[in-house]
């Protein structure tokens, strides 16, 4: 931790990680308390007053019908975007560790989605799914499937899945492909004289083996989901229709900033800041201990 | 590869090409739809190949009206937004750099705390704490300025914890021989252990560029001010005034000059790129 020949102490340390003492306690410390003290609160309609109700906010969310089924439509939310995503990823990036040549160009073409902010994956993806004007709608009235998220529940969380996953795929393709071009090659070579085809050797070594990676990219994808997603969620339905598209972080956001119902908002923040507390401490205890066969 | 089978390089080949055409699908079309001209883009199916308005739309859009005559102009938004992303990321990793400087190579009282300190901002994303922050940063004064937009996400500590595992790594000896030769902390800081970690530098500021030029939830709360838009958040306002005027190809050359800076920043320095992922996150 500390190095073992280092400076004598002085005031300079101090200066030194004072900005980000600062920076932290300010922006950080110091609301996360206030979020933690307003949950116990609960104000009244006009803001005036309020009174300290001990977890009564926490006892009406475990009670609130809405509430409940956000936390269930949340779960399936992010794990059909993590799924999907991961799938995706995994499959091109077992063909492109194949590629001898042009493997750099395949995943120069692959990454660069990273880049695009949520929102604008988004904007893209309710472009794409325009009811009257985009491409997809037109191509499924061919087949017979009328198209409005607007209206359609079911049609409005496909889509934001796919705008979340498509965005994600980058991601997990990267560290997919790092992973698999770690494994060295005289494994998959002693597999191959042994007679194992590449199908077989893609599920009884390469799966195998990149596991840690698998781990991590769980957690780190549903956390991308819970979190990150607020973007593409408020730009493609806001929520609805029927709040049918309404996860965990957009409900905070919008009991918080529309409903104005501090108490409830400041809850849920704390509900979810114990769930990201909880997938940090798991993260770390993979990565420190990897999973081995 | 190991073996040599046709048919199954055929496959290969054949299956990254329809993922990378899968993935480059919703860009073509934004590509697509800057291209057209406003009457185009209101006739159902839309475009599927380029038109010849796209000097015509990218000009309307820096510096035209863009989409109705009251709203900022776009040059203006892309130049909030790099001011953003450069104030995070280079702020970010200059407080990082010293308070990782002083965690690992000075022993003082409190120094664990503080480390413990940071170490619990590694956890919770600005989403979750978003309501009281926002408060504090309006009793600040600062909603509708760069600090406002800028310093609440600084307050992170991956960095922190990038660079001092990037310490860790320095051997001993180049400070011992530093000392002998005479140097004082700061000498030590600025001719040693900068030039050392450079390419870490480098990595983390790619990642934190995306990451700040990104933002969206954070700006949109506390810019009212139309001079402060970013451009990523102007997409959601373009979005919902296309309901009543839709002008599609204005409102996909905006989004397509907003994704440009970091699609630009990732593909031209992808080594940097793929290490600052690897080394963040990790």
């Amino acid at each position: 931790m500390l190095k073992r020949v280092h400076f004598p102490s002085s005031p300079l340390p101090y200066l030194l990680v004072a900005p980000q003492i600062i920076v932290t306690l300010v922006f950080f410390m110091w609301p996360a308390s206030q979020a933690l003290y307003q949950s116990l609160l609960i104000e009244d309609a006009f803001g005036l007053s309020s009174e300290f109700v001990w977890f009564e906010n926490f006892a009406a969310l475990a009670d609130d019908e809405q509430y409940l089924s956000t936390f269930w439509r949340t779960a399936v939310f992010s794990s059909l975007v993590a799924f999907l995503s991961m799938s995706v990823a995994l499959i091109l990036a077992g063909f492109a560790d194949r590629v001898v040549k042009g493997a750099t160009t395949y995943r120069t073409l692959l990454i660069w989605p990273y880049a695009v902010a949520p929102v604008l994956a988004g904007a893209l993806w309710v472009f794409m799914f325009n009811p009257t004007l985009g491409i997809f709608p037109y191509f499924l009235d061919m087949i017979g499937i009328k198209w409005n998220h607007y209206l359609n529940g079911r049609q409005a969380m496909g889509l934001v899945i796919g705008a979340a996953a498509w965005k994600q795929v980058a991601y997990n393709f990267l560290f997919y492909l790092a992973a698999m071009q770690s494994i060295p090659r005289s494994i998959i070579e002693a597999a191959a004289i042994d007679g194992a085809g590449p199908v077989r050797r893609f599920w009884t070594q390469t799966l195998p083996l990149i596991s840690p990676t698998t781990f991590f990219l769980i957690v780190i994808n549903v956390v991308y989901a819970f979190f990150e997603t607020f973007g593409i969620i408020h730009v493609v339905t806001q929520g609805g229709p029927a709040s049918s598209t309404t996860i965990l972080v957009y409900k905070v956001f919008n009991d918080g900033f529309v409903g104005l119902d501090l108490g409830g908002s400041a809850a849920q923040s704390v509900i979810l800041m114990v769930i990201v507390i909880v997938m940090t401490v798991v993260q770390f205890r993979y990565v420190e201990k990897k999973v081995e066969y | 590869m190991v073996e040599n089978r046709p048919i199954m390089t055929f496959i290969t080949h054949l299956v990254l090409v329809l993922g990378v055409a899968m993935i480059a699908l919703p860009i073509w079309i934004t590509l697509v739809a800057a291209s057209h001209d406003e009457i185009r883009m209101l006739q159902a199916p839309i475009p599927m190949l380029p038109g010849t308005h796209f000097i015509d739309n990218l000009k309307q859009t820096l510096w035209g009206a863009g989409l109705s005559g009251d709203q900022t102009p776009v040059w203006r938004m892309l130049f909030n937004s790099l001011a953003m992303a450069m104030m995070i990321s280079v702020g970010k990793i200059a407080i990082s750099l010293i308070s990782a400087f002083a965690i690992v190579y000075f022993k003082f009282p409190f120094r664990m705390g503080f480390f413990w300190m940071i170490f619990i901002t590694l956890m919770l994303p600005v989403e979750v704490r978003i309501l009281p922050t926002f408060e504090v940063v309006a009793n600040l004064g600062m909603l509708n300025s760069y600090w406002g937009l800028s310093i609440p996400l600084i307050a992170s500590a991956t960095a922190t914890f990038m660079f001092r595992q990037v310490f860790l790594t320095i051997p001993d000896e180049m400070l011992e021989s530093a000392r002998i030769d005479g140097a004082g902390p700061m000498r030590f800081f600025w001719d040693i252990l900068l030039p050392l970690s450079r390419t870490n530098i480098a990595a983390l500021f790619v990642i934190l560029f995306i990451y700040g030029w990104n933002q969206y939830l954070w700006p949109l709360l506390i810019t009212t001010d139309t001079d402060m838009t970013t451009i990523v958040m102007s997409i959601k306002q373009m979005l919902e005034s296309a309901e009543q005027s839709p002008q599609w190809n204005i409102i996909m050359m905006t989004a397509f000059l907003a994704m440009l800076p970091p699609i630009l920043v990732v593909v031209g320095m992808q080594k940097l790129f793929v290490q600052g992922l690897t080394e963040t996150d990790k």
